[in-house]
């Protein structure tokens, strides 16, 4: 049973603001960084009071950083993801639920494991299929023989031509659309739909792309938010896979750029780290408010999936 | 219009078979139910003609089409279903014009038809709202009118008024049958409840354990059973059913010994056991001490406010009398009651087979 003593509950409430103070101070500390001038931010210790060069150090920043572009890109691809994304996580989500055919569960299995495979540890592969898209299928002609076997025939050789998806939005974007987790969070929520409301669309003539359409992708909202912003997030920090595969500077995105601007010793540089808290900030701001106006949405579609 | 034939349908889900052969033929404007306990394979045969289940062997053939592969929206049939299965997100315009929209109905045709349709089940007004915001029986009219709109031939009722309480129950059950009357399209509904069924049907199909146990009218199936099963499952309360030894045509002993008299005509072999039944409302009280009275001792009476039922045990066994209001006995331990002998049905102990005339004597 739960208790209510008037201690118990300051007890908590000290307790959890002192988690939010856990929380809150190194961004408080970023802040406070962002707004002072070379000089202080590298005394020791650093003031805990906000300075009076805050304009001076974000102007300096977004136009040194080049963010306009960089920003530019980073929408691009955190969008194209997130829908990507969204898509092939509902059709798949979608086949598994609704359709009965042979290693229905083998597929779901398979899906759901690559869970367990980020980006990281398939990277080199990845990055071989970004060079050159088609090189799987070549691989296959290849290892089964059939250009072999062609070439015997009919005297031609089977040779795909190169498709290389570096320095492009396509690369950036389509490697990462693949996604066990939206498939598994849309599997849920098809599960919970009642069979009656397919039956009935069945009796109302509808097909099975009208009902996915008409139906169940209206039903799916809350759930679509909730995975769109999880993944508009999750796609905009990506740091390693552009730096892999973009090499032309116009394909940068903002993540990749605040690397350039943290100074170190590598490069000799000053550590000018009020210039680079505060591109820290900017380039933290566009999640943020992503998940500040899905906020409602997305609780629900996590919490609540029925009704 | 459109009649429905079925022939020898079966069906199974794996190992357990669910329908067991049934055949059934339904003439155009009929309303047919289909009655009996859960699990009987009412629902499965329904949805089966609707094309929702598939069939594994058999044949179903609507206005004479062989229907067995082909889709639900090629088959003439719409269907009201138990929860509704209304689309929440779809307010209840769009949800009676769903069916429209799919088949490419010009908007302002669809606003027509969907208007004319929602003003006759009384839902004129409610067009813009979610089905979220209505209650149960608003959604019951809703979908039927999304089953109406497209003038099908046939209209499916899966269970439809088992999600509302009992009073309006009975004004839907009214307005299904006014609007079968209108609409002169034929009905098939699906139901567990008899009161529903007897007032609903033209004719009544009584299924058990995956097998039709009778087709006929209310009326019929009320005085003539077909087995023991439809005995007791129609009629509330249940039927009588007490064991019995055949004397000789026309007498049967019970197990205390006492003789029970019934239609000579009927063909009960001499000396084979038999179960009878006989109508609670058909028991006859009789003065105390009369000549070959049964006597049943008491329990309790049920009161009905219409009328009283007196449960109590004869020879063992459960016993029910069905008063008129205000003449029970108030209180007494013993009843003694007598069996008119055209009220009697006997069926075979052993097969549940309603015992029938003798060939030669049947009245017909």
């Amino acid at each position: 049973m739960v208790e209510r003593t008037p201690f118990l509950n300051i007890l908590t409430h000290l307790i959890l603001g002192a988690g939010l103070v856990l929380l809150l101070l190194p961004l408080w500390i970023v802040f406070v960084a962002s707004t002072h001038d070379f000089r202080t931010v590298n005394t020791v210790p650093m003031p805990l009071w906000p300075g009076s060069h805050m304009v001076e150090n974000y102007v300096f920043t977004w136009q040194q950083s080049q963010f306009g572009p960089k920003m530019l890109n980073s929408l691009i691809m955190a969008i194209g993801v997130t829908l990507g994304k969204i898509i092939i996580a509902s059709l798949s989500a979608y086949s598994i639920v609704y359709f009965r055919y042979r290693l229905r569960m083998v597929l779901f299995w398979l899906i759901f494991i690559t869970l367990m495979l980020p980006l990281e540890v398939r990277i080199v592969p990845t990055y071989a299929v970004a060079a050159n898209a088609l090189r799987p299928f070549q691989e296959i002609i290849n290892v089964t023989r059939i250009s072999d076997l062609a070439d015997l025939l009919f005297g031609i050789r089977i040779v795909l031509p190169e498709w290389q998806l570096l320095n492009s939005y396509t690369g950036l974007i389509l490697p990462l659309i693949a996604t066990a987790t939206g498939t598994f969070l849309y599997r849920q929520f098809f599960l919970t739909v009642p069979e009656e409301l397919l039956e009935a669309a069945k009796m109302d003539g509808s097909g099975p792309l009208r009902f996915f359409w008409d139906i169940l992708l209206p039903l799916s909202k809350a759930n679509m938010a909730a995975l769109g912003t999880i993944m508009f997030v999750y796609s905009w920090n990506q740091y390693l896979w552009p730096l892999l595969v973009v090499t032309d500077p116009s394909y940068g995105t903002a993540v990749m750029q605040l690397q350039r601007i943290v100074p170190g010793p590598l490069f000799g540089e000053p550590p000018r780290w009020h210039i680079a808290m505060a591109g820290t900030l900017m380039v933290m701001l566009p999640p943020l408010l992503v998940v500040v106006f899905m906020q409602r949405w997305f609780v629900r579609g996590l919490i609540s999936q029925d009704k | 219009m459109a009649d429905i034939s079925i022939q020898k349908v079966t069906k199974s889900y794996g190992r357990t078979q669910v329908v067991h052969g049934v055949d059934l033929e339904i003439s155009h404007g009929e309303f047919i139910v289909i009655l009996g306990p859960s699990g009987c394979g009412k629902s499965t045969l329904l949805r089966m003609i609707a094309g929702l289940e598939a069939i594994n062997s058999g044949k179903i053939a609507i206005a004479g089409r062989v229907v067995n592969e082909l889709e639900p929206r090629d088959r003439g049939c719409a269907m009201v279903f138990q929860n509704y299965a209304l689309y929440p997100h779809m307010t209840v315009g769009e949800n009676i014009g769903y069916s429209l929209k799919v088949a490419g109905c010009p908007k302002a045709e669809r606003a027509r038809r969907v208007a004319d349709v929602a003003n006759i089940v009384g839902l004129g007004e409610f067009l813009d709202r979610k089905p979220g915001q209505l209650s149960g029986g608003q959604r019951q009219r809703v979908a039927m009118a999304r089953a109406m709109i497209k003038e099908p031939q046939i209209f499916l009722f899966d269970e439809p008024l088992s999600n509302l309480d009992a009073k309006l129950r009975v004004q839907m059950r009214i307005e299904i049958r006014r609007l079968h009357q209108r609409l002169g399209g034929t009905s098939v509904f699906v139901t567990h409840d008899q009161v529903e069924a007897m007032t609903l049907a033209d004719r009544l199909v009584v299924m058990n354990a995956g097998r039709i146990e009778q087709v006929g009218t209310p009326r019929e199936i009320y005085h003539h059973p077909a087995s023991l099963f439809v005995a007791d499952f129609i009629g509330s309360p249940p039927m009588n059913a007490l064991r019995a030894h055949v004397l000789r045509p026309g007498l049967a002993k019970l197990q205390s010994g006492a003789e029970i008299h019934f239609d000579p005509t009927l063909d009960a072999t001499p000396g084979s056991e038999v179960t009878l039944g006989i109508r609670p409302e058909e028991v006859e009280v009789v003065a105390p001490g009369s000549e070959g009275a049964l006597i049943v001792s008491l329990e309790f009476i049920e009161e009905l406010g219409s009328g009283h039922l007196a449960h109590g045990l004869l020879e063992d066994a459960h016993f029910v009398v069905a008063f008129a209001a205000g003449t029970a006995p108030r209180k007494c331990e013993t009843l003694e009651v007598s069996f008119p002998s055209t009220s009697i049905h006997l069926f075979n102990a052993e097969t549940g087979l309603r015992i029938l005339p003798k060939l030669d004597s049947y009245p017909r």
